[in-house]
């Protein structure tokens, strides 16, 4: 079980060493818009994830998730 | 607007055009050999063909779909299902079914359609796909039409693949299992022994493409499943006629009888025009020497240990064994390019791959050698990579 804030906070840490503009992570902030994530970059966070609370994260899920927040609620749901 | 999306790839192909760099646009303007042609007015080796056997140019194959054409025309203008089938194409499919040791196959019109259409069919919602996270564009798409859950597991990891059928619980009974034969961009082989040993274990079902090991592993040639001692293990094999064969279409056999229904559910099947009499008749023929003929499959090795042997004793980053693709990684995008180019202009086509079409954020320049690639051919490519060396376009050991 992880709740909403946990996660939250574990992807705040993991996404530190993808900002490479520097930008002041949040819920808000967009994986791809303000992080600039690659396809790539996308899948390495998503192994990371799945490796930290041994889950498996269906691709399916990836057209919703735009922002940390998007995400934070994913592995909630997939870990509930 | 609608058509904004489109701007980075303009601006790609600008740059390309600015650049006046070929590599996905040649225009091949007369054929010599199977290994030969002349691309964009220069006389060059082809090494980037995927033309494992060397059959697209073999006279039995080219006389087989001459005779073809004669008798039953240009094409077949329309979908099995509505217009019938030819005698040929039930011919094709009992020669594959037989040729693999089983009882059912499907032929397409494309590899593309098979893989895709095959992966789109037979997992739907509710169902799970496991697919290996370096899969070829038409198995991503597959899955992506078909409705069911899709997991990537890590690259040739079993240990990976393991972990997430456990994850899967009882759902593994209903999970697709995707691997490749073969890797197409670096040529590598997937773990089959591993990979089967675990769907056994789960009672998951697996499917494997073997576009790019069909003619070159296995004692038969049936591919990389055969190779490793699996067959009985795989459930699909999908494929294409468009590389050791020398044409183009695709196929999908099983050892399960469902397949004959399965087949009047792929849309890819149904609502497309079917092979062209010409292809279905080229196709059987190469069949038929690919399996009569082991000595083309031994001449292919040859040639990939060759070149691999080759590039390796030059220092260039290619991959962990010898293989019939041998790909060369760069870090370095303008080192890429410029290297292609050089290539070209020494007399060598191979394959630019660039990111996200390479497996990582690495540029490849891909050989692909063939059974009918002379040692002095290879030694000519092997020469100009020397060459970029000298040109400092490649560092030994760190390319």
């Amino acid at each position: 079980m992880a709740d909403y804030q946990s996660c939250l906070a574990f992807l705040c840490e993991l996404l530190q060493k993808y900002n490479r503009k520097r930008v002041m992570i949040n819920e808000n902030t967009g994986l791809v818009t303000d992080l600039g994530l690659s396809s790539l970059e996308v899948m390495e966070v998503i192994e990371q994830i799945e490796d930290h609370y041994d889950i498996s994260i269906p691709l399916n899920i990836l057209p919703d998730v735009n922002t940390v927040a998007d995400l934070a609620r994913k592995i909630r749901d997939i870990n509930s | 607007m609608l058509l904004d999306k489109f701007k980075e790839m303009a601006a790609f192909q600008a740059e390309l055009r600015d650049r006046k760099l070929k590599a996905f646009g040649a225009v091949t303007e007369e054929l010599l050999s199977a290994t030969e042609g002349v691309v964009e007015g220069r006389r060059v080796i082809l090494a980037g063909t995927n033309n494992y056997l060397g059959l697209s140019a073999d006279p039995r194959c080219i006389e087989a779909a001459r005779e073809a054409t004669s008798r039953w025309g240009t094409g077949t203008t329309g979908s099995r299902l509505a217009n019938g089938s030819f005698s040929e194409h039930q011919a094709l499919e009992a020669e594959l079914a037989a040729f693999f040791g089983v009882g059912h196959a499907i032929t397409f019109s494309t590899g593309y359609a098979a893989t895709m259409g095959t992966c789109a069919t037979l997992a739907g919602p509710g169902d799970v796909i496991l697919l290996d996270a370096d899969s070829h564009s038409s198995i991503y798409s597959g899955v992506k039409l078909s409705g069911a859950e899709v997991i990537r597991y890590r690259h040739s990891d079993p240990a990976d693949l393991a972990k997430r059928l456990r994850r899967l619980g009882d759902r593994a009974a209903n999970t697709l299992i995707v691997a490749e034969g073969i890797y197409s961009m670096l040529g590598d082989i997937a773990p089959l022994q591993e990979i089967a040993d675990l769907k056994r274990q789960y009672g998951a079902m697996l499917l494997v493409d073997e576009a790019h090991s069909l003619g070159v592993l296995g004692e038969r040639g049936r591919g990389a499943a055969e190779a490793a001692g699996v067959e009985d293990a795989v459930d699909f094999i999908v494929g294409t006629f468009s590389k050791s064969l020398g044409g183009i279409g695709g196929y999908c056999v099983s050892q399960h009888a469902e397949l004959e229904d399965v087949r009047y559910c792929i849309r890819a099947y149904i609502f497309t025009a079917s092979p062209t009499p010409s292809v279905v008749a080229s196709t059987r023929r190469a069949l038929q020497i690919l399996r009569d003929e082991p000595e083309l499959r031994e001449q292919l090795w040859d040639n990939a240990r060759r070149l691999y042997d080759g590039l390796k004793a030059l220092g260039l980053a290619v991959g962990p064994a010898p293989s019939p693709v041998v790909a060369v990684e760069f870090e370095d995008r303008e080192a890429a390019m410029a290297a292609w180019q050089q290539l070209f202009d020494n007399g060598v086509y191979v394959n630019l791959v660039v990111p996200p079409a390479s497996p990582s954020t690495n540029y490849l320049l891909r050989n692909s050698m063939s059974a009918a690639h002379t040692a002095e051919q290879v030694d000519r490519i092997i020469g100009a990579y020397r060459d970029l060396i000298d040109a400092g376009l490649v560092t030994p050991s760190a390319a």
